[in-house]
């Protein structure tokens, strides 16, 4: 992409429309919102909620197998952080989207197109609080 | 396994190919794009918008059916209000986010990937969604 060599419009753009394909399912098959973090929080029975712990499981539990998939097909590149960056993003991660009713996927994905206001306020807020962060650790010289 | 229980498992490894296919499971590619007055990466901007597409369909064609495919009901958020839960969780996740470049749904897909970081990532994320349900149900209990 002109002015961004390391961008991949077209992997992006796929990739994607599967995930949209993947969340319509979910809401026209089950009726229900393909929202990671609630998910998971309920397959771990870590939330009340109406959503049978099975679902929630298989649900889940597809994300690896088709990331696997990929993986064995065309390779996948991952650079992840330190141990230490890892267990304090998750934990964080974890606490902030049970406060807030959701993450990238529930509010980002499923929440936006529906034009939920919850959704619009919460992308808003967690898109600023993501880039003041990485901005902030540049600054400062830090990198996970 | 039940009709529900097979399209959300369809749903999860759409959606786990997919992160993996536009280059979400790469913290440092997800990082990138947070860094917005830095060495900016737009892809993540390409997979919300390959994303919204369908599901901007589905949430119409939901509207015209009195019930999902494989479900008797919809069982979607009701919820409208704005408040403070909303607003504090989505910055607290979308710092979390900056950290390390990990939302839950790449976090979860990469245990096929990057194994033993995912799963430091994962556990994190499960002990920090506890950590919610403990204080918020512990208060909910001494205000009763």
């Amino acid at each position: 992409m002109p002015g961004f060599p390391q961008a991949a419009p077209i992997e992006g753009l796929v990739g994607g429309l599967l995930i949209g394909l993947a969340a319509a399912i979910m809401l026209l098959g089950n009726g229900r919102i393909a929202g990671v973090s609630g998910l998971f929080a309920r397959a771990l029975a870590i939330s009340p909620g109406k959503t049978p712990r099975q679902l929630a499981w298989a649900f889940i539990i597809g994300l690896p197998i088709g990331a696997g998939l990929v993986e064995l097909v065309v390779g996948v590149n991952a650079n992840f952080p330190t141990p230490a960056v890892l267990l304090i993003a998750g934990a964080v991660v974890g606490f902030g989207t049970q406060l807030g009713s959701g993450c990238t996927s529930g509010h980002g994905i499923c929440g936006l197109s529906r034009l939920s206001k919850r959704s619009v306020f919460a992308t808003l807020t967690f898109m600023s609080a993501g880039v003041i962060t990485v901005t902030m650790m540049r600054l400062l010289g830090l990198s996970p | 396994m039940t009709r529900e229980n097979v399209l959300a498992l369809l749903s999860g490894v759409l959606f786990g190919a997919g992160l993996a296919i536009s280059g979400m499971i790469d913290p440092a590619r997800v990082r990138a794009f947070l860094d917005v007055t830095g060495n900016w990466d737009p892809t993540l901007g390409f997979v919300m918008g390959g994303a919204l597409l369908p599901m901007a369909v589905a949430w119409q064609v939901a509207k015209r059916l009195r019930k999902p495919l494989v479900s008797n009901d919809f069982h979607l958020p009701s919820t409208s209000d704005v408040d403070w839960r909303l607003i504090s969780g989505a910055a607290i996740f979308g710092i979390g986010w900056g950290l390390a470049g990990i939302c839950p749904g790449p976090g979860i897909a990469a245990l096929a990937v990057q194994p033993m970081s995912a799963l430091l990532f994962v556990l994190a994320m499960a002990a920090g969604m506890r950590l919610h349900s403990f204080i918020f149900s512990a208060r909910s209990l001494s205000r009763a």
